[in-house]
């Protein structure tokens, strides 16, 4: 079937107000009306209910300016078929599709299948799967679908995706789902600003904590005097400010500039999902939010997660997880009662959230929570030697902190004992080095070696260097360690994630690569092993090869890093089930491992998903 | 991901120089990649204070700004340092510098300084550290090599306090060391003044806050006895009110 959303829709926006997370300017509470008598063509017609679907093996999708309102300010959005998000677009695993994209834009365009196996020129990535489609310009995509699930699709181009360019996909499975349910709902979260991308990104580079609006004052000082004395305050603060990092610094852009979406709908108009009593709830959960990264939960509900990334896991229930951008979850719920409830999805730093509901009945609503606490790194969020909660780790080993301070501040020229020479090679490749005379850790349990910082480490684009990064895999992430304790609610770690079917290749890593996340706050500069991508050589892997690759996160930021083409078969301790990913959330100052089957010949892009570290925190990867 | 220039900071025509070598920074390039452009040209002016000190006798306006195009860890950044007083400019001093990031947090800076005002001109090679030293105290220091075996040491240091998200108290000093005499500028050799500053912003936006302060100076040995042949105290103190912004 052909799409069915061209030109206009009936609008149905009422006049609401819309709330933006913003501390300044008047847009508060901003009410506006965009009756069906605007002038305005909307995207997103009818934004409480999500984009439309289409279904099918051909698709027109159409790239095209397109007049957007999410604040009360008129904005151009890049759209495709005129929708924020894109329409959902529902193959069936097994077909072959056909996606004929017309870029109407005065600039080039592209279209990622984000987590679909395809050939590498399919894959959508300028420069490296094909040349992008020129302005006026068609390109035909055309691709078997071997797997089900849900998924995603967006821009590969510029700042095209967090100017709308993203929609969801839906794959149907040849076999019946080893699960059921009566509902099945897309919830894509996404992020919005008023504000053009390219000035995002210069003011990040002009004053990188512009958007941070949480940072430490002099009250907090008093305060923490106060209850904990000067000594502990002193010891507490002392790294921060000897490392000029603040501890604060979640999350880049904020709730000061961004409009959380919940299928395209602002949290004051609120997505709506319709069921009845006793039915079980599929919820799609995508984050295609240009550089947020949301906790989920939905009060009053235990979800029981059935898919990571599209691939179906064993099914675990929980009352919370943290979607990194780009990554995928499919929950079911199952309400009991006639009540409604409210899908709840605060941004990692706690600046804003976007919110929906969950209803047997349009005029229902639930109560919207309040926003927890906001983070505040700890040391092991700097890679340091301290596994436990920070404020223990700080009572005990306080005098240490000092210590440490040395090791992670030291700069060029101090010796290191990793230190190595810098060559052109881009990884530490473990099986190169004799002195690693022990064995590959085994499958499914992640890398065991002492990880190693390159020479191209140092120097002044990079601030931090975690010298003991901690497991990745159990931990829930900052700000969500507590939640057990505080709230009691079980929030997904990766260690619950277990692959519902055995692993399909189950040979041994047989060599391992090291990849080091590194970066200047303040600067604003974004790299792997120190070396932007502009400056990097690809990384080579040989056809047919299983790898294991390690990263280690030297930076105070969250990192969702994507591979393209192959599974991120993420190891969470059991080898026989190990879960397949295409993102992989690495955690500021740790380290996480995954192995890689390079099944797939051709160039791929490897990168972290938040826009503004992708252009320098990213990678080609060569499979010959 | 072209275009993240923003209107360059105007500048006095015989700094043409500049002009150029910003014209070879545009040309710089962009080169088109999967990913987009990591790197762009960016500049910014900075404008730290823009004042109106006030004593018994008379009102001084002062400006102190800088500026800087370029890119990630290579850039040209210019400094302007100018006071007037009684719709006389008293001083006027400008530096162009090449700044070149040598560690996280710390820029080297390479350039020259003019003095246009007080008559006579003097000019200077500079060379300089900027940045960020533990304890987020911002440091700007630079030697500067005149003629006639003229030198002089300055030495800048900030630090801001948080009230609030926007409401920040800044205190800073400034040294001044010459080494020898400069009677035609009533400098002295030595430790030949303080000056320290006390503001309290208010930031409406990140890029545009006011603020109200005190400034107070003090002059040593040689300075002070020019400061005292002009009618000058070795030391004063003035209420201060401006703006600080930045784009």
């Amino acid at each position: 079937m052909k799409n069915r959303l061209y030109g206009q829709q009936p609008l149905t926006r009422s006049s609401m107000s819309r709330r933006r997370f913003v501390t300044g300017l008047a847009a508060t509470g901003a009410c506006l009306g965009l009756g069906a008598g605007s002038a305005l063509s909307m995207a997103s017609p009818n934004s409480r209910q999500g984009p439309v679907t289409l279904r099918g093996n051909q698709f027109d999708l159409n790239v095209a300016y397109q007049a957007v309102n999410f604040t009360g300010k008129s904005r151009v959005a890049t759209a495709i078929n005129a929708s924020v998000p894109a329409p959902i677009l529902r193959w069936r695993e097994g077909e072959r599709v056909r996606l004929r994209v017309k870029n109407n834009l005065a600039e080039d365009t592209s279209i990622h299948w984000h987590g679909i196996i395809l050939p590498s020129g399919m894959d959508g990535v300028p420069g490296l799967s094909f040349e992008g489609i020129k302005p006026g310009e068609s390109f035909e995509y055309q691709f078997d679908v071997n797997q089900s699930g849900t998924y995603w699709y967006h821009s590969h181009s510029g700042y095209q995706e967090p100017r709308g360019m993203y929609g969801a996909i839906v794959i149907d499975p040849k076999e019946p789902e080893p699960f059921s349910y009566d509902r099945d709902y897309v919830v894509m979260l996404s992020d919005w600003s008023d504000e053009d991308p390219q000035d995002i990104y210069a003011k990040l580079k002009k004053f990188s904590h512009y958007y941070n609006f949480s940072q430490r004052t002099a009250g907090d000082l008093w305060r923490d005097i106060k209850e904990k004395g000067v000594a502990q305050t002193w010891r507490e603060r002392a790294m921060w400010n000897h490392m000029r990092m603040s501890e604060t610094d979640i999350s880049d852009v904020t709730g000061y500039t961004y409009t959380y979406l919940m299928n395209g709908a602002t949290p004051d108009e609120g997505w709506v999902g319709l069921f009845k009593r006793g039915e079980k709830i599929r919820l799609r959960f995508i984050n295609a939010a240009s550089m947020t990264i949301f906790d989920v939960r939905i009060p009053g509900l235990t979800m029981t997660v059935v898919a990571a990334d599209g691939q179906n896991i064993e099914p675990v229930s929980v009352d919370e997880f943290r979607l990194g951008v780009a990554e995928t979850y499919d929950v079911i719920v199952q309400p009991s009662d006639d009540s409604a409830y409210t899908v709840f999805a605060q941004s990692i730093d706690r600046s804003g959230f976007t919110r929906g509901t969950l209803t047997p009945d349009q005029s229902l609503q639930a109560v919207v929570p309040a926003m927890d606490a906001a983070p505040i790194l700890g040391h092991r969020d700097m890679g340091m030697d301290h596994g436990m909660h920070d404020m223990e780790a700080q009572a005990e080993h306080g005098a240490q902190a000092d210590h440490n301070q040395h090791d992670m501040s030291h700069r060029p020229g101090a010796e290191h004992h990793h230190q190595q020479p810098m060559t052109g090679l881009m990884t530490v490749d473990h099986s190169a080095h004799s002195d690693h005379a022990e064995p590959l850790a085994k499958a499914g349990f992640g890398s065991n070696r002492d990880i190693r910082h390159l020479a191209s480490e140092h120097g002044p684009h990079v601030d931090m260097l975690a010298e003991s990064p901690q497991d990745g895999i159990a931990d829930p992430g900052i700000g969500l360690r507590q939640h057990a304790e505080l709230h009691g609610r079980k929030v997904l770690t990766y260690a619950d994630i277990r692959n519902l079917y055995t692993t399909a290749d189950p040979r041994e890593p047989s060599r391992e690569i090291e990849l080091h996340l590194t970066g200047n706050m303040s600067r604003y500069m974004w790299s792997m092993n120190g070396i932007r991508y502009s400056d990097a050589e690809p990384l080579e892997l040989q056809y047919g090869e299983r790898v294991r690759i390690t990263l280690v996160n030297d930076t105070m930021m969250t990192h969702p890093m994507h591979l393209h083409g192959m599974w991120s078969e993420l190891e969470t301790g059991d080898p026989l089930h190990i879960p397949r990913k295409h993102t992989v959330i690495v955690q500021p100052g740790s380290k996480v491992s995954y192995l890689v089957t390079a099944d797939a010949i051709g160039r791929w892009a490897y990168h972290c998903h938040l826009i503004y570290h992708m252009a320098g925190m990213f990678r080609e990867v060569r499979v010959r | 991901m072209q275009q993240l220039t923003k209107p360059l900071i105007s500048l006095p025509a015989r700094f043409s120089l500049q002009t150029s070598l910003m014209t070879l920074l545009l040309i710089w390039g962009n080169t088109s990649l999967a990913a987009g452009d990591d790197d762009p040209l960016v500049s910014k002016l900075i404008i730290d204070q823009l004042e109106l000190r006030d004593t018994d006798e008379d009102e001084t306006w002062v400006l102190d700004a800088q500026g800087w195009v370029g890119k990630d860890l290579h850039k040209l950044w210019f400094k302007v340092d100018a006071e007037r007083s009684e719709g006389n400019s008293q001083e006027l001093e400008l530096q162009a510098l090449y700044n070149k990031a040598i560690a996280p947090y710390w820029d080297f800076q390479l350039g020259l300084r003019k003095d246009l005002k007080p008559s006579p001109s003097r000019s200077w090679a500079v060379i300089g550290i900027q940045g960020l030293a533990p304890y987020y105290f911002e440091i700007d220091s630079a030697l500067f090599i005149g003629e006639s075996g003229r030198a002089a040491l300055r030495l800048e240091a900030e630090y801001e306090l948080l009230f609030t998200q926007r409401l920040i108290l800044s205190p800073e000093i400034e040294l001044n060391l010459h080494a020898q005499n400069d009677a035609e500028h009533g400098i002295g050799s030595g430790l030949s003044d303080i000056e320290a500053g006390l503001r309290l912003r208010y930031e409406i936006r990140r890029e545009f806050a006011p603020y109200m302060g005190i400034y107070w100076t003090k002059r040593f040995g040689n300075t002070a006895d020019f400061a005292r042949q002009e009618g000058l105290d070795s030391s004063e103190w003035q209420w201060v009110i401006g703006i600080r912004s930045w784009f």
